[in-house]
């Protein structure tokens, strides 16, 4: 009886344990391939002062996911938050994003006049040519390491 | 057919709005912008009634006074107007610490440039006129107008009170925004681009709404001489 059990518990164990290892390699192998990021690049302006990044997020999933803006962090800038400007007639001003969500087979574009990331900090010397990383990361638990090419501040996109 | 309706007079007759933009905190700013925007469309209705050649761009000629300042240049040495005679003057308001609307504005300009004939171009000089004075020294304007164009742009900043009396002389509104944790701050600010021709006279509006090709196909005409 106990031996049974035993038994028995082992292969439930096993069984649960390699449905949950099986179910979340699917998850991340889907969602890995969910959220691609294109068109990334920094607008670099002298003296430390902030810059834009500007990125396209495409979601080929069914599902919406979101950035998950408290977790995007760069090895090349100490402060990264996305921010959002809102023009109000002939003014504008920026504001900050709390929520952003890539729709299911839908693009997020993160692009001037609209969203950008707010990059300060700079944790060495930055110029046009360099490449930067931010590591975005998703609702889903994916993460994008993504390079952004830095130009020049005359370069419209 | 008059230049514009009595109705629209007013916002131009009545006082211009208190702005206070050294003060962080003031309460009557909202109202202040909100005024300034109003007096902003009336301008534009107005300008849209104009008769003669069709401009791409909003035709302010008559609506706002010629270019006139007291400030200092990116050289840390003073500056006024006259120094732009004879200039075709692009006249924009913004700030260094500003990472999107305003470096999008010089790109689009710097793209402008490019799609007039050089000998056009030559004629042209973009004034980036900084509405915060506090963090914007003359050095770091002329680091930053250099980084864009240093041959046709030209940064300018002032005390607060000749930055504020300026901003009042063309409606343009600016707001200094709270402070975060780490003592940054944002400032709301006008994002049109005023074009004068080589008298010094206002007279066209460009917005981000317009193309650079509506703003350079209008812009050569100004450069041209064209009335």
């Amino acid at each position: 009886m106990n031996r049974q059990t035993t038994t028995l518990r082992s292969i439930c164990a096993a069984a649960l344990g390699m449905s949950l290892a099986f179910a979340l390699a699917t998850t991340a192998a889907e969602a890995a391939e969910t959220v691609h990021a294109s068109n990334a690049w920094v607008r670099w302006l002298p003296n430390k002062l902030p810059a834009a990044g500007y990125v396209t997020l495409t979601n080929s999933g069914d599902k919406p996911v979101d950035l998950d803006l408290d977790h995007v962090t760069s090895p090349d800038y100490g402060s990264v938050m996305l921010h959002q400007t809102v023009s109000n007639g002939s003014t504008s001003q920026m504001e900050m994003v709390d929520k952003a969500t890539v729709p299911a087979h839908g693009v997020l574009k993160i692009a001037p006049g609209g969203y950008h990331f707010m990059l300060e900090d700079a944790k060495r010397k930055i110029a046009p040519g360099d490449t930067v990383h931010l590591r975005l990361k998703f609702s889903d638990g994916t993460t994008l390491d993504t390079p952004f090419a830095v130009k020049s501040p005359a370069e419209a996109q | 057919m008059p230049s514009h309706s009595p109705a629209l007079g007013s916002p131009f007759d009545a006082p211009p709005p208190a702005l206070s933009p050294v003060l962080p905190r003031n309460r009557l700013l909202p109202r202040a912008l909100r005024l300034a925007a109003t007096a902003m469309f009336a301008l534009l209705v107005a300008a849209c009634s104009e008769r003669g050649a069709p401009w791409q761009l909003t035709n302010v000629s008559g609506h706002l006074p010629d270019l006139q300042f007291s400030l200092t240049g990116d050289d840390g040495k003073p500056i006024d107007a006259s120094a732009f005679k004879g200039r075709t003057t692009l006249v924009y308001f913004g700030y260094t610490h500003c990472p999107d609307v305003c470096p999008e504005t010089m790109a689009r300009l710097m793209q402008v440039l490019t799609k007039l004939p050089s000998k056009d171009a030559e004629q042209v000089r973009i004034l980036f006129i900084s509405v915060d004075p506090a963090r914007d020294t003359p050095q770091l304007l002329r680091d930053y107008v250099g980084a864009f164009d240093p041959q046709h742009a030209r940064g300018l900043t002032g005390s607060d009170r000749q930055i504020e009396s300026l901003a009042r002389r063309y409606r343009v509104a600016y707001q200094m925004e709270k402070r975060d944790p780490k003592g940054n701050y944002e400032v709301t600010h006008s994002s049109a681009v005023y074009i004068f021709d080589a008298q010094g006279h206002a007279r066209l509006l460009a917005t981000d709404h317009d193309s650079p090709d509506a703003i350079a196909h209008d812009l050569r005409r100004i450069v041209e001489g064209d009335a």
